[in-house]
């Protein structure tokens, strides 16, 4: 059947089966850095963000149910030629090593600070706890999304926060 | 893994979707956060040949208080709760449910009512809606009924709704002031199934005796149980360490657990003991009350 | 048109020891990488298997005619499909061959019985799922100890009555080697006379490395030209065309294989699979691409398994604690094929490092392999070849000891360790170890977590009835295989390989035969070059895994690669530096003997002021060269280490155990290492927290099990646990620095100190907080049930 998904800004159109699960849709139209690592909804690699601040594995929802949200994937942070907060940390605090888990972490912590904008290391291990991570022993990754919490709040200075807990 | 072909509706009424549920029988599956359903697809275990995708039904996404009773819509969310402060100031033991179920990313799809209608043996919300004597509202060709939670979970990945029918909403009683309770659980790591489990939700009379006690138990039998003994002589009664012992015991002596890679029978069983006794002193605690 | 010269003043020289942060990382942190499953060919099918759902069964028929009625579905195979081409089985890397698909009887469950080629991937899965297979189960061997047994149903018919094997004699059918080192007699003897003596039995349980990107294939012949390009998942790209070039007999020149970039690999991605054969064989057949990327169960069902090592050991020792003699005997399960991926001389890989870091004068040990009704690997899983299990094995008796002579296990540690006089130190089971300062660095550990108090508190604690424990791991790596005399896999000998090119401008590409999976390569390679050149770290790229354009190397697993292509890297660049100082000669127009590099640049000697940099030879050697010089800078230089690397380090873990469910927390672990010269601090911390990682999942959950009738109880994410954050202790790492005196930067290798030293530290500590409830051992993955166990046995209860 054809779809529109709105992702990353832009409105795709797509033929595809009902069964096709939305991961296979958003890599089909060349956007790979959303990945694939189980067929259990266990490992979170395939996590997009929808309508901005949901983050949801698109390995456990069908292509078809995703037409109407907007779409976020790791492609669509880096605005205007500049990292995204979170792309900068990852980076600087040695948050990834083979890049498997990375986009699906970096959504993940970016819905994390989108509800919690100065979160608590026990705030952030709790919150990234869908997502795994086989390489860094996610010590870093923590200090990356504590660095993010810091550039972004400081960004939003005065312009009074989305958290609503 | 990729999931067998299937035909896929999206109603976009309640009436719609209850006729699409009528014309197609057990052939059909509804589709609400699709956390459990879609892996069991992926995995062929499940191979529904419809799908009913009740996302964009309006009106069940309610999270209110009305009557009584919280009502929780067909749609809302796991993290709708958890993210509800309301929620999570006033109902301890929904509140600690809401932060284990299934993983962080998971719980922004999932909802509660997928989950009792899924009625898995390890499920969470199971234990929570005995505890806390839940019922659910079950729409369907004949109308709209309300079941009482004892009644709607039936069995093992089964419950009382009928061929045809949709579940729409669960209801919570709204918890009086002395009213608190607790969920605990052990899992090997986040997004486990639970090893075992233990809910449980009491009120206090004025004078600390126990007005009310609820306790269910999940992962240690085909179905979440509740633990009717227990409850039975915690009622009336002044809570002390001793009673609590005997009313945990009672959750050893129902708990019928299948033995797996997370626990022998023995292990699980006292498990519920454990964590049963843990949950009525955590409630009580809550309640001012330190034994 | 003259080029203009006015940027050959390098500005970011970033060699050894600098922080410096990773090149790779702008295109992950984008999602521009490209991971084999990116990569979409023109024309391109997909591949599906069949797999058995019995462990041990006759195949009576396969029947693909529903399949290939489903849109889409082009061929199914079977292993007479392959037969034809000779391709039914392939050999493995320990000298065994294995089946390629099922050959009339599968000896596992998920076996590969058949694959399906489809349009899509849909239509190739519906394809697998309707393909029927007809199967008589047949008694099956899950327990090795049983496989021996005169009455055990034979697994390997094909091998009956073969009384000797690759390794030597067997002694039953399903028996593949046995493989010993020192001196049975002596060991036994010493044993007999100690004082005090210990055995005790411990399993390492199996598992799997369990990478997030699972392994995957695409083959692509072309057949207009015959060349055969293969996309793999693969941490040996040079080997496995070698190899694949041996089984199709497709000569070598018309295979290219790229290993792109590479999601986690951890050893998983060092053999061959059949799922690989079957994409490539597909390829030739239809003339189209084909891709096979593994689902997770395939993964965790059918690749490269670890471990799985049954181990009993014996130590003796005087009553003041100095051990005597080690004696050890183990058995290992390598399931139904040899597909152990050890060099050929070492079929139990490096375990003869068993004697740890202590100076033991006798020892002898002995392993034995035996086929069961499992799946084939026994890889190298984060660890150099069975280090893992020697590591844990060592670690583990020293406590067992300790308890027995109720002796503080620092103390018996510290009284044992070998001297950092007596390096390099000869082994009683045959190594010689480079160079450690076992005592500093685990008093440097000992005083970070503050040990002494942390004894106290456990007695206190212990008389109010709480329970913690305090572990100990000072474990010896041996990694960098290896030296061409005694290391080969598959006849090729374990050298590596690195490319140098220097550019006009000053900027470089480098290449190495090794293939990172994380490791980072692509920023340390760039360091050591530009330490050793005096180039900007900038602007060198490094490209590994591309067999058409890297130098010959045998790969990145068993820590070698900064042992071995890290040292072909340092002297590739000095050979670079003795044709630029014939250079720099020219430009100061001074003689070769008068220039020295000082500073990282060329100096005349004993005139400070007047020196060229590398840039400016660069520029010079494409431009400018001495007369009868050949143009240009740079060189391709083969690494065979003379001696292999001994990374060590002292791990301490501190546990607090709930009396109601048996759940241990990990309260702290200090981990303080040793691997020589560091690179990159950041990076070897980031390898340091990744390793502790693993083997705190090892210690308390990872396990690949089986029921009975051999039927995998691990085959998904759901069962087979990989810790979250959540779990994951916080880390406390450290390090002291003793150079290997062999290795061309000092340098020894860190990817799997952490794993191969960190399981015992956990299990010690979990010993030690229930040793006064009469508790010796626990093997691993310590569950809450396991504690539980203890605790109610001994009356410990609460809620």
């Amino acid at each position: 059947m054809e779809i529109i998904l709105n992702i990353n800004g832009q409105d795709r159109k797509l033929d595809v089966e009902p069964r096709t699960l939305l991961a296979h849709a958003i890599r089909d139209l060349g956007l790979t850095g959303t990945h694939i690592g189980c067929d259990s909804s266990s490992c979170g690699v395939c996590t997009v963000l929808l309508d901005h601040n949901t983050p949801v594995k698109s390995c456990t929802m069908f292509a078809v149910s995703a037409e109407g949200h907007t779409i976020t994937t790791v492609e669509g942070l880096a605005q205007g030629g500049n990292l995204h907060p979170i792309q900068q940390a990852f980076h600087d605090q040695h948050g990834l090593q083979c890049g498997y888990c990375t986009p699906g972490m970096m959504l993940a912590s970016i819905a994390l600070l989108e509800r919690n904008p100065n979160p608590s290391e026990e705030d952030i291990r709790f919150a990234l706890s869908g997502n795994l991570c086989r390489c860094t022993g996610y010590q870093n990754i923590v200090k990356a999304v504590q660095q993010a919490a810091q550039v972004m709040g400081k960004k939003s200075e005065g312009l009074g926060s989305a958290a609503d807990d | 893994m990729i999931p067998g072909a299937f035909e896929y509706h999206r109603p976009t009424s309640l009436e719609e979707a209850v006729a699409l549920m009528g014309q197609h029988g057990f052939e059909a599956r509804v589709l609400a956060g699709g956390q459990s359903l879609i892996p069991a697809m992926r995995y062929r275990l499940a191979q529904p040949a419809v799908l009913v995708d009740i996302n964009r039904l309006p009106g069940l996404n309610q999270l209110s208080e009305e009557g009584g009773m919280l009502r929780v819509g067909a749609l809302v969310r796991d993290t709708d709760v958890e993210f509800n402060s309301g929620i999570q100031s006033r109902y301890a033991l929904i509140a600690d449910v809401s932060r284990v179920v299934a993983d962080p990313i998971v719980r922004f799809r999932g909802t509660v009512v997928g989950s009792l209608c899924h009625n898995d043996p390890a499920g969470d919300w199971t234990a929570a809606a005995l505890a806390s004597r839940a019922q659910v509202v079950i729409r369907g060709p004949a109308g709209e009924r309300t079941e009482a939670i004892d009644d709607f979970l039936v069995d093992s990945f089964t419950t009382s709704i009928g061929e045809g029918e949709i579940a729409v909403e669960a209801r919570f009683p709204v918890p009086g002031p002395r009213t608190s309770g607790a969920y605990e659980k052990i899992e090997r790591k986040v997004g486990d199934y639970a090893t075992a489990a233990a809910a449980v939700q009491l009120e206090l009379t004025e004078d600390g005796r126990i007005q009310e006690v609820g306790i269910g138990v999940t992962a240690v039998a085909l179905k979440a149980l509740r633990v009717a003994e227990g409850e039975r002589l915690l009622r009336g009664q002044k809570p002390t360490r001793d009673l609590i012992r005997a009313a945990a015991e009672e959750a050893a002596k129902i708990a019928d657990p299948n033995p797996d890679a997370r626990g022998s029978k023995e292990y699980k069983r006292d498990m519920a003991r454990v964590l049963v006794g843990r949950g009525l002193i955590k409630a009580l605690g809550r309640l001012g009350v330190q034994l | 048109m003259a080029m203009d010269t006015s940027n050959l003043e390098p500005k970011g020289i970033q060699g050894l020891g600098k922080a410096i942060k990773r090149k790779e990382d702008a295109r992950f942190i984008q999602g521009r990488g490209n991971y084999l499953d990116d990569i979409k060919l023109p024309g391109m099918i997909y591949m599906a298997l069949v797999h058995s759902p019995y462990a041990h069964a006759k195949i009576l028929n396969i029947d693909a005619s529903e399949a290939l009625k489903i849109p889409g579905v082009k061929a199914v195979i079977t292993s007479k499909d392959l037969a034809a081409a000779g391709l039914s089985w392939i050999p493995t890397l320990a000298g065994d061959k294995q089946m390629v698909l099922a050959d009339g009887k599968v000896l596992y469950q998920y076996q590969e019985v058949a694959a399906v080629y489809a349009e899509t991937r849909q239509a190739a899965a519906d394809g697998a799922a309707a393909v029927q297979v007809e199967y008589e189960p047949l008694p099956v061997v899950v327990d090795p100890y049983k496989a021996t047994a005169p009455d055990a149903p034979v697994l390997r018919e094909d091998l009956k009555g073969h009384m000797t094997g690759a390794h030597g004699p067997r002694r039953h059918d399903n028996h593949i080697w046995t493989w010993d080192v020192g001196s049975k007699d002596e060991a036994e003897k010493t044993l007999e006379k100690s004082e005090i003596r210990i055995k005790q039995h411990m399993v390492y349980p199996r598992s799997h490395p369990a990478p997030l990107e699972p392994c995957g294939c695409i083959g692509d012949m072309n057949p207009a030209t015959g060349r055969l390009t293969v996309y793999m998942t693969t941490q040996a790209p040079h080997a496995i065309r070698t190899v694949l070039s041996l089984v199709t007999k497709i000569p070598e020149n018309n295979i290219r294989v790229i290993s792109p970039d590479i999601g986690g690999g951890f050893g998983n991605k060092v053999p061959v699979y059949p799922g690989y054969v079957c994409a490539i064989v597909g390829s030739i057949v239809l003339g189209v691409p084909v891709k096979w990327i593994e689902t997770r169960t395939e993964n965790l069902t059918t690749t490269g398994f670890a471990r799985d090592f049954h181990m009993d050991v014996e130590l003796g020792a005087t009553k003041d604690g100095k051990v005597t003699a080690l004696k050890v005997y183990t058995l290992a399960d390598h399931g139904a094929f040899d597909a152990a991926a050890d060099p050929s001389k070492y079929p139990a890989g490096l375990f003869s490092i068993c004697t740890g870091s202590y100076d033991f004068q006798k020892a002898y040990a002995e392993v034995e392999a035996v086929y069961t009704n499992k799946a084939p690997g026994g890889v190298a899983y984060r660890c150099s070849f069975r280090v893992t299990e020697a590591s844990y094995l060592i670690e583990r008796s020293m406590d067992v000891l300790a308890h027995e002579l109720k002796m503080d296990p620092a103390e018996l540690r510290l009284k044992n360790f070998i001297q950092p006089s007596q390096f390099p130190y000869p082994s009683a089971l045959g190594w010689t170890y480079d160079s450690g300062d076992y005592e500093k660095t685990l008093k440097v550990a000992l005083e970070r977590i503050g040990y002494a108090e942390l004894r106290k508190e456990q007695a206190e604690k212990r008389a109010k009835g709480e329970l913690m424990g305090i572990g100990i791991s000072t474990f010896t790596e041996i990694v960098g295989a290896g030296p061409s005399k005694d290391f080969d896999i598959l006849g090729i000998k374990m050298f590596d390989g690195a490319e140098i090119r220097v550019h006009p401008s000053g900027s470089a590409i480098v290449r190495a035969g090794t293939r990172h999976q994380g490791q980072g390569h692509e920023t340390t390679w760039a360091q050591i070059v530009s330490e050793e050149l005096g180039l900007d770290v900038d602007k060198i790229i490094v490209e590994e895994g591309d067999t058409d354009t890297a130098p010959y190397g045998l790969g990145t697993y068993a820590s070698r690669s900064t042992p071995t292509a890290g040292g072909a890297m340092a002297l590739g660049a000095r050979r670079i530096r003795e044709k630029a100082k014939k250079i720099a000669a020219h430009l100061l127009e001074v003689g070769e003997s008068d220039v020295e590099w000082a500073d990282k640049k060329f100096v005349v000697k004993g005139v400070p002021g007047k020196s060229v940099t590398m840039n400016e030879v660069a520029f010079a050697a494409y431009t400018n060269l001495p007369p009868g010089m050949e143009p240009g800078l740079e060189t391709t230089y083969y690494y065979d280490p003379p001696n292999l690397t001994f990374p060590n380090g002292a791990y301490i873990c501190v546990v607090d155990i709930d009396k109601g469910t048996g759940a241990v927390k990990v309260r702290r672990f200090v981990a303080i290492d040793d691997c020589g010269t560091i690179i990159n601090p950041m990076i070897v911390e980031g390898q340091v927290h990744g390793g502790l990682t693993e083997g705190f999942a090892m210690a308390f959950m990872q396990e690949i099990a089986f029921d009975e009738q051999g039927n995998h109880l691990s085959s998904n994410f759901t069962d087979y646990l990989l810790p979250t954050a959540l779990e994951t202790p916080k880390w406390e790492t450290g390090y002291t620095v003793t150079p290997s005196p062999h290795h061309p930067i000092g340098a020894k290798g860190v990817g799997e100190s952490p794993t191969v030293g960190s399981p015992a530290a956990y299990v010690n500590a979990v010993v030690d907080a229930l040793a006064h409830l009469g508790v010796r051992h626990i093997d691993m993955p310590i569950t809450r049930e396991k504690v539980w166990k203890v605790l109610r046995q001994a009356g410990v209860d609460s809620f």
